[in-house]
């Protein structure tokens, strides 16, 4: 007798109508006749779309040339040349460009010290959050405005586009960094009056329009201070934007303050530690750590803010691009849109990357195995 | 670390002292000793109106009202580069000076009773009368501001203008649609873009205006003058000082004109025996000393912009591109209104 | 604690210090300087033009008159705006969970496009870009001759309403309480009996009644006002202005996006288990999204949709960049450059503001709470 050993018949591949691109298309695009529907039609919206976008940035576009002339053609595309004749004044404004190198440097330094502060596999946390915190914004204080170190003075009325823009989103997260967390720690407070204050505080400020708060800044401060004393515009709107961006940083930490367990305030009492050394060494640290997202989303949504300035006769990026098109020997019909389209896509990579930042430390913290 | 610490703290204390000397405490009644004392003269001007206040392709500002600064700086200092400009909105500009942001402004603003009496300010002088009136496009066809009837006017918000347009049409039973933007700029715009029939404003920023247009060939100015726009610089209330500064630097040019002194000629006018010429330039009297001035005031400030002719033929006359004529703004004696009390 | 209560004194005591400094110096400057204070301005003439008003104005009406009509704008602009954004959002939400990968895919690129530009440079983008490039009134795009559109906005015909309208508007207030009442005997007799009850038919039975008696009452004083061109501009009819067209478009296009993410978020809260029961009950996809997954959704969606809905209201103000009379352009712009009293119109312009959101934030309190009474109940 021998033994019999079944052996299966070997599997035979799936349909080929379910794997590969075809399976994907079937599973994903044509599950069932309406879906068929509208992916034709979506492919069709799309088509055209690209179409449209393509052919005005691209195949009817103008790319060179000195003045309107280059870009008054028979079909109508982007008018680039514009955008390149005034990507200095987009990004300077009218800094003298002499000095333009000194807003260079405050550029690169920042550049090098945020890109290590951001990966968080990268050590030295707490010499860069110094440096980051202390030494750069004095340093870009005294590089921007000169007039010591033997560095020529430059008005604030002369900064414009992209500098502005940054100054104002950086100062204003800065700023509000530290008011928004007093905020919040004085609104989580057992103390009845201070806990009314900081609602009474933040609400008010969420309340109302940044725009008012600006309005407020420029026509209506002057007159609170005593006779004489007085800020540069620049100052004031920095002082209202980060203001009003506390407001929302206060409720982005009380956020992660409401996280943290009851048990770390325990401990810390049964360690003998008063409220602020509790507060300072184990509950902001986790705290602040739980909402990285947050601050990034409110960050993101301050900078979008940042074009607000130009309704009070600031020039940031977007208001710089406009006061540019009153300039006659650019003035054809595309001049508008490629501008805005520029300032657009400006705004865009900045944000766009920041919101991917935010997922990835979302990410990146949910699995730390700390947590 | 611990170095950098150090370097920090440096830092901080340096930035601190800076940002204390920021705030300079002015008090009322002594304009001309604080700018004397810091060294600059601080004049809010508009944010860009070509002929009256505009920065040029280097960011230098030019224009009928920054000369007018340039002039009391060359007053005060002997140097007309001493001033520092802040553009200012229509709606920032009353604030800024009340709060001492600024000396002066020279703004092309409308001098109107209830800005003169409500709003803490004062209007030393007239330095250009001007009217509001209409630019529309030439193929509209239209020749006069009476056929704008149902018209779609764009201007500036927190103008005299926004105020007389809607007394012009009413008192001519006609209607209108007002669009008011924030900014020239952007009412400019909205005009070029055929969002409004005319665009409405002083008679010389819409020439001044007109520049801006992608085809300036294409637009016509309206004969009409619907109102008196008598613009000028203006002061802080309080300070009769520093308003008689301002006042007289407009004379001294005004006074110029009329005696044949120009900024060319100021050398061998200085041999003249006239003697309204020689108390003009400080040979006679002491005119400047009662100003708080030096005896050269005027000659200093006619070597640095010129007489009133010459200001006005610069920025804004026949030979610029903005090419308004002298009208009202002549001398009295050749029929026009500018007019200087003597200088005695 | 005792400590505590001289911290609090003493923080009290720095605020208000500060207070009376700050109030202190607004008077001192403002006397010094002899400039007007209080609110007397708003029953003076304010004697300038708006050209969107949505009750009777003229120059003779006073600036308080100003304020009302300013208010009223920015209620319309951000109404519509939280209709439209709502209906957009809701259905990007869905398309972003679509099984389609396609839909999903033009649904993402449109949110992260949208939410990651500066609401004020589309708002611009969509004025001074896109209608500008509008014809002129005389080669107006037209639409059977009756409404137009032009450089100078969208013009429709509209009914004139004459004497007797009051007796259509009674109906109409009776048929929406019909509609009411309706829905719910409908929906009462589906949860006792389980048997679906007609609402649509009774209703239009009602709508017919109604109306039937109103023609009866009043005969038909309804007269349809046609734009014609006149001169410049059309006459008759009512005019969408372009600068309304633009703000709207844009405020609703922006807070799509966000109200998108909401949903999605909102969506994928529900627990998976409740999509499977009502398949298994044989629900088809669409009525399981319509009665099982979002009503639990909503209670995560409403907080933040509420904010995205004040934020919407506060983002209308920056209608003033583009000549929009809402009640910042109206009143902090050219109110306040007529008027000069930066102190008091700053103040009035945050309170309504204010108010707006508060009331706002307790009407959706009080909405949430019975939601959640609901939910706990069954």
């Amino acid at each position: 007798m021998s033994a019999k050993t079944w052996t299966p018949t070997p599997a035979r591949p799936a349909p080929a109508n379910t794997v590969g691109f075809v399976g994907w298309a079937r599973e994903n695009l044509f599950a069932t006749k309406f879906d068929s529907a509208l992916t034709v039609f979506c492919a069709g919206l799309i088509l055209y779309v690209l179409d449209v976008v393509f052919g005005w940035a691209i195949v009817d576009a103008s790319f060179s040339g000195e003045d309107r002339n280059a870009c008054l053609k028979q079909v109508q595309g982007a008018c680039w040349p514009f955008i390149d004749a005034k990507l200095g004044q987009f990004i300077y404004g009218r800094y003298p460009e002499m000095e333009r190198w000194r807003v260079d440097w405050v550029f690169a330094l920042g550049l090098l010290g945020l890109v290590p502060l951001l990966m968080p596999k990268v050590g030295f946390k707490r010499a860069n959050v110094i440096f980051m915190l202390g030494f750069y914004p004095l340093f870009s204080f005294f590089m921007l405005t000169g007039g010591s170190f033997g560095l020529v003075p430059v008005e604030t009325s002369d900064w414009g586009g992209l500098l502005v823009t940054l100054v104002v989103a950086v100062t204003g997260i800065v700023g509000s960094l530290p008011l928004g967390i007093l905020l919040a720690l004085g609104r989580r407070s057992e103390l009845p009056i201070v806990r009314a204050l900081c609602v009474g505080f933040i609400e008010i400020f969420r309340g109302v329009p940044l725009i008012t708060v600006l309005f407020m800044a420029s026509v209506m401060l002057p007159l609170f201070l005593p006779d004489g004393v007085n800020f540069d515009k620049l100052m004031r709107c920095l002082i209202g934007v980060a203001l009003f961006a506390s407001a929302y940083m206060a409720e982005v930490v009380r956020g992660g303050l409401q996280a943290i367990p009851k048990g770390q305030y325990e401990a810390a009492a049964a360690l003998g530690f008063g409220y602020w050394k509790t507060t300072r060494l184990i509950i902001l640290p986790q705290a602040l750590k739980l909402v990285i997202p947050g601050i990034v989303n409110t960050f993101i949504g301050l900078f979008k803010d940042t074009t607000l300035v130009l309704i009070v006769g600031l020039f940031d990026l977007l208001g710089i691009v406009q006061l540019h098109f009153t300039d006659s020997s650019w003035a054809t019909p595309e001049t508008h849109i490629t501008g805005y389209a520029f300032a657009a896509f400006v705004f865009w990579v900045f944000c766009f990357a920041m919101s991917r930042y935010s997922i990835f430390m979302e990410k990146h913290l949910s699995t730390d195995p700390n947590q | 670390m611990q170095m950098f610490r150090k370097l920090c703290v440096g830092f901080m204390v340096l930035a601190a002292a800076n940002l204390l000397a920021m705030p300079a405490v002015q008090a009322a009644g002594e304009t001309l000793e604080i700018v004397t004392k810091r060294g600059h003269l601080k004049c809010g001007v508009s944010q860009g109106l070509p002929g009256f206040s505009t920065p040029d392709n280097r960011g230098n500002w030019t224009g009928i009202d920054v000369d007018f600064c340039k002039a009391i700086a060359a007053a005060i200092f002997n140097d007309p580069s001493k001033v520092k400009f802040t553009p200012l909105s229509a709606k920032e500009r009353f604030t800024a000076i009340q709060s001492g942001e600024v000396d002066i402004i020279a703004r092309n603003t409308t001098w109107s009773m209830h800005r003169d009496t409500a709003l803490g300010i004062d209007f030393p002088v007239v330095n250009y009368y001007d009217g509001q009136g209409f630019m529309v496009r030439a193929d509209l066809g239209v020749t006069s501001a009476l056929e704008l009837d149902g018209a779609t006017l764009c201007t500036n918000q927190g103008t005299t203008t926004e105020l007389n347009a809607a007394d012009y049409f009413r008192a001519n039973g006609m209607q209108y649609e007002i669009v008011a933007f924030e900014k020239a700029d952007e009412s400019i715009a909205a005009y070029n873009s055929g969002r409004c029939d005319a665009y409405t404003t002083d008679h010389s920023a819409l020439y001044a205006q007109k520049l801006k247009l992608s085809q300036p060939k294409a637009h016509i100015v309206l004969p009409e003058i619907i109102s008196k726009e008598p613009l000028g610089p203006l002061v802080r209330q309080g300070d009769s000082s520093w308003n008689d500064l301002v006042r007289w630097t407009h004379y001294a040019t005004v006074a110029a004109e009329e005696l044949g002194v120009t900024s060319k000629n100021i050398d061998k006018m200085k041999a003249s025996s006239n003697p309204s010429v020689r108390r003009l330039l400080g040979l006679d009297g002491s005119f400047g000393s009662n100003l708080g001035l030096s005896k050269q005031w005027a000659v200093n400030i006619l070597r640095a912009v010129g007489n009133y002719g010459e200001i006005f033929e610069r920025n804004v006359g026949v030979k610029t591109p903005l090419g308004i004529q002298r009208g009202v703004n002549a001398l009295w004696t050749k029929g026009g209104l500018q007019y200087a009390p003597p200088i005695r | 604690m005792h400590r505590d209560a001289v911290l609090q004194a003493l923080v009290l005591v720095a605020v208000v210090a500060g207070m009376v400094w700050l109030v202190g110096n607004v008077q001192s400057n403002l006397e010094r300087q002899n400039i007007n204070s209080g609110f007397g301005f708003l029953s003076e003439r304010a004697g300038f033009g708006i050209n969107q008003t949505l009750i009777d104005y003229t120059e003779d009406d006073s600036f308080g008159r100003v304020v009302v009509i300013g208010l009223l704008n920015t209620l319309l602009v951000s109404i519509l705006g939280i209709l439209f954004a709502t209906l957009l959002g809701f259905s990007l939400g869905v398309a972003r969970l679509s099984r389609n990968w396609l839909i999903s895919k033009i649904a993402m690129v449109y949110i992260e496009i949208f939410r990651n530009v500066p609401l004020l440079l589309q708002i611009m983008f969509w004025y001074f870009g896109v209608l500008r490039n509008l014809p002129s009134p005389r080669q107006a795009l037209s639409v059977g001759d009756a409404m137009f559109i032009s450089n100078r906005g969208i013009v429709v015909p509209w009914l004139e309403a004459g004497a007797g309208a009051m007796w259509y508007g009674l109906g109409l207030l009776a048929l929406a309480a019909g509609f009411i009442w309706l829905r719910r005997r409908a929906l009462n007799a589906k949860l006792t009996s389980g048997q679906p009850t007609q609402v649509w038919r009774p209703l239009l039975v009602l709508a017919l009644a109604l109306f039937g008696a109103a023609a009866v009452m009043a005969g038909v004083p309804f007269a349809l006002d046609v734009p014609q061109l006149k001169g410049f501009n059309f006459r008759g009819g009512v005019t969408v202005i372009p600068e309304f067209v633009a703000l709207l478009l844009a405020l609703s296009l922006y807070t799509a996006a966000f109200i998108a993410e909401i949903v999605r978020s909102g969506i994928n809260s529900v627990n998976k288990g409740q999509r499977e029961a009502s398949a298994a009950l044989g629900l088809p996809e669409s009525l399981a999204l319509r009665l099982v997954v979002i009503p639990q959704a909503l209670r995560v969606i409403i907080p933040p949709l509420t904010s995205q809905y004040l934020n919407l209201t506060k983002n209308s103000s920056l209608a003033v960049a583009i000549a929009y009379p809402d009640i910042v352009s109206v009143l902090a712009g050219t109110t306040l450059s007529q008027v000069g009293q930066a102190v008091e119109i700053i103040f009035v312009t945050m309170m309504i503001y204010l108010s707006l959101s508060l009331f706002t934030s307790w009407a959706m309190n009080r909405y949430n709470q019975r939601m959640a009474f609901v939910g706990n109940a069954t």
